[in-house]
């Protein structure tokens, strides 16, 4: 299994990775019958590993189905992890109990893909915002207030926004939401779960240019996780692809975007429609579907749609390697 | 400003959706209104929509939710809901008949025979009990006066035509066993089974994933060359417009703000709003050798829709537009062919982006 924390960091400061992931694996159980008895396992997440830095933008790309929101979730420990480690500054929290999970929770946190779902609509703005503080005990119910209102300020509400309730928002104003959520008990990490897809485009640039400049302010960490290209190629600084539950190539955003390794992740940069009718690309469409991540395909997940498979592809699962120097790469080809 | 486009300057609304290089016009879209009367206030979902459709070609239609773009489509259809909705003006001419002047039961028969639309979820469009083979035999028994043999030979053909494995099997599946992707291409089929005339697709690829989309819209180029199809193609993708359409017409606030051919419209946007949704998109831009510091803020537009129950006197983008003045606010800037084929309603574009052809 190829080590993320191996190769030489791109960016210009060497500092400690804030979160590393070894190997993780989530497998769902299947549950059947009266007795409910175990048929089977979705393998949603299947040994994936990556570091994010302080400061940093990791995107995590890939389809439905792929995983990368199970990912998102297990890291905070929403899900369980089946296998593997995760590590928050150097300490390892894959098996810390509840309570000792607390102070580590309050640096990692989650902004959602759909705002309407994710806020209690019983709640107040300022009341949603404030919640993890109260929850966590930090400051008196006014220092609280005047902190909420702080919050507010910075991801571009009004003050007098927070005695309003979700839906009396647009769903640009409720991502701010939550992203001041996130944001209130000043984390180093925060994953993002296709925080702009359900957003129309041009509030979709706000929600973008919020999350960097919080991001050059505050110092903070972002897991992007996105089906987005283009989105996750604006904001990351290094991107994983990931596929059927693994990660098929692992590089800097610059050596992804330019020259890539993994027939997928080409693909998928071949998919992209551009919004530019003067340019006529030749275009090759990827054929067939993503198959089912309970019976997953031997061997390489991709060879049943990998235009250059070759029966090794089909027996063999390849590990994710250092192909170039800072690009990793899981195919027996590269 | 040069004479020629003062001289459009007088010519009137009506005018405005002709096609200029004389080919015949398969559906006229006159002046559409719909609009939903609800308790807030009258909602102007449409207000005004006027073009023309060629046979074959492609039309998208653009613009951000709540422009009405999908209301539309669903008044071409005449599938408005009606009470609170209600369809209060204008001409929907398909082939010499005006759609909106025909009686429920003779408009049953132009849906699905002479224009067909496919949906954005396409679980929540077909039914899910019954089987994909069923539905599309239903269509066709219906329009094309086939018995069921032949009708079913014509399904299993048509899912042959979009690509779907196993058709014989397939068409014995319920849609829940398909995928996303196949579900669509499913759809596809039966819209096109009687070979309509038009086909209104509304966001037929924003619920699948990218190499699956590569794969929908491909289908639906090749089947629109081989059936000589006319498309509508609604979606917000400017992407998927630029690889897709021959025409674009952009919409905001339930009218038209700017139409041209796809070529001259990206090259050349003259409505700020269309300036402003081609910058707020980030770009794949290291593929196509753009430098690494390219991601810089990428542009905003500030602001929301305004709410459509209450739009301000003037121009409904003024409000969130850098270069509006006294003008922009008070009066709705007049729908004029600013250059050649190319239209747009805004009262700074000659000043911003120049007239005629400088």
């Amino acid at each position: 299994m190829a080590d993320a924390r191996a190769r030489p960091a791109p960016g210009p400061a060497v500092a400690p990775p804030m979160l590393e992931v070894h190997d993780l694996k989530k497998h769902f159980p299947i549950r059947r019958g009266i007795l409910r008895r175990t048929t089977g396992h979705v393998l949603a997440v299947d040994g994936v590993s990556f570091s994010i830095r302080a400061g940093e933008t990791l995107g995590l790309v890939g389809e439905s189905g792929c995983g990368k929101s199970t990912v998102g979730r297990t890291i905070l420990r929403l899900i369980e992890p089946t296998d593997g480690r995760i590590k928050v500054n150097g300490e390892d929290i894959t098996n810390l109990e509840k309570a000792a999970l607390r102070p580590v929770r309050r640096r990692m946190q989650i902004i959602f893909q759909d705002p309407y779902s994710s806020l209690d609509p019983r709640m107040s703005a300022g009341d949603i915002v404030g919640e993890p503080l109260r929850v966590h005990a930090i400051d008196g119910p006014r220092q609280r207030a005047a902190r909420v209102a702080e919050i507010f300020a910075r991801v571009g509400l009004r003050k007098a926004q927070m005695d309003s309730y979700p839906h009396q928002f647009s769903g640009g104003q409720r991502q701010r939401i939550g992203i001041a959520r996130a944001l209130a008990l000043e984390p180093d990490l925060i994953i993002a779960d296709e925080p702009v897809s359900s957003l129309d485009v041009s509030i979709q640039a706000q929600i973008l240019n919020l999350m960097m400049d919080l991001q050059r302010e505050l110092g903070l960490a972002y897991l992007f996780i996105s089906h987005n290209l283009a989105v996750v190629e604006h904001i990351s600084h290094r991107i994983a692809v990931m596929y059927l539950g693994r990660i098929v190539e692992y590089a800097d955003k610059q050596t992804l975007f330019t020259a890539p390794l993994h027939p997928y992740s080409e693909s998928l940069l071949q998919a992209v429609p551009v919004p530019d009718p003067a340019v006529k690309r030749h275009k090759r469409v990827l054929q067939g579907d993503v198959p089912s991540p309970v019976n997953p395909p031997s061997g390489c997940h991709f060879h049943t749609r990998c235009p250059y498979a070759v029966e090794r592809c089909r027996h063999e699962t390849p590990a994710l390697r250092e192909v170039r120097p800072g690009q990793l790469v899981a195919c027996h080809l590269r | 400003m040069t004479e020629t486009s003062l001289a459009h300057k007088v010519a009137t609304r009506k005018s405005e959706s002709r096609s200029d290089d004389g080919a015949e016009a398969l559906l006229e879209v006159h002046d559409l209104r719909t609009f939903f009367y609800l308790r807030r206030g009258v909602l102007k979902a449409v207000d005004g929509v006027s073009f023309s459709l060629r046979r074959g070609e492609t039309l998208a239609i653009v613009g951000e939710s709540g422009c009405g773009k999908s209301m539309t489509a669903l008044s071409l259809m005449r599938l408005v809901p009606e009470p609170p909705g209600k369809l209060v003006g204008g001409s929907v001419n398909l082939a010499g008949v005006d759609l909106l002047k025909l009686g429920e039961q003779a408009m049953r028969g132009v849906r699905g025979k002479d224009i067909s639309m496919i949906f954005q979820e396409p679980m929540t469009s077909l039914n899910p009990v019954m089987t994909i083979g069923t539905q599309i035999a239903e269509v066709l028994l219906l329009h094309e006066k086939l018995g069921r043999s032949a009708a079913r030979r014509k399904v299993i053909d048509m899912l042959h035509l979009v690509g779907i494995p196993e058709p014989e099997q397939r068409a014995k599946e319920y849609p829940h066993q398909l995928s996303g992707g196949m579900r669509q291409r499913a759809m596809i089929a039966m819209a096109l089974a009687c070979h309509p005339k038009v086909l209104i697709a509304d966001e037929p690829t924003t619920a699948l994933d990218v190499t699956i989309q590569a794969q929908i819209l491909e289908i639906i180029l090749e089947l629109q060359n081989v059936l000589g199809t006319a498309v509508i193609l609604i979606t917000h993708d400017l992407g998927v417009v630029a690889e897709t359409a021959q025409r674009v017409i952009v919409m905001y606030a339930g009218r038209k703000v700017e139409e041209a051919a796809v070529g001259e419209l990206f090259a050349r946007p003259l409505h700020p709003y269309t300036r402003g949704l081609m910058a707020s998109i980030p770009r794949l831009g290291l593929m196509r050798g753009a430098g690494i510091d390219t991601p810089g803020r990428l542009q905003e537009i500030p602001g929301i829709v305004p709410p459509l129950t209450n739009l301000p006197p003037g121009c409904a983008f003024a409000p969130r537009c850098a270069f509006a003045d006294e003008r922009c606010r008070m009066q709705y800037p007049a729908y004029e062919e600013k250059r050649p084929g190319h239209w747009a309603a805004c009262w700074r574009s000659d000043t911003l982006y120049g007239g005629g052809d400088g």
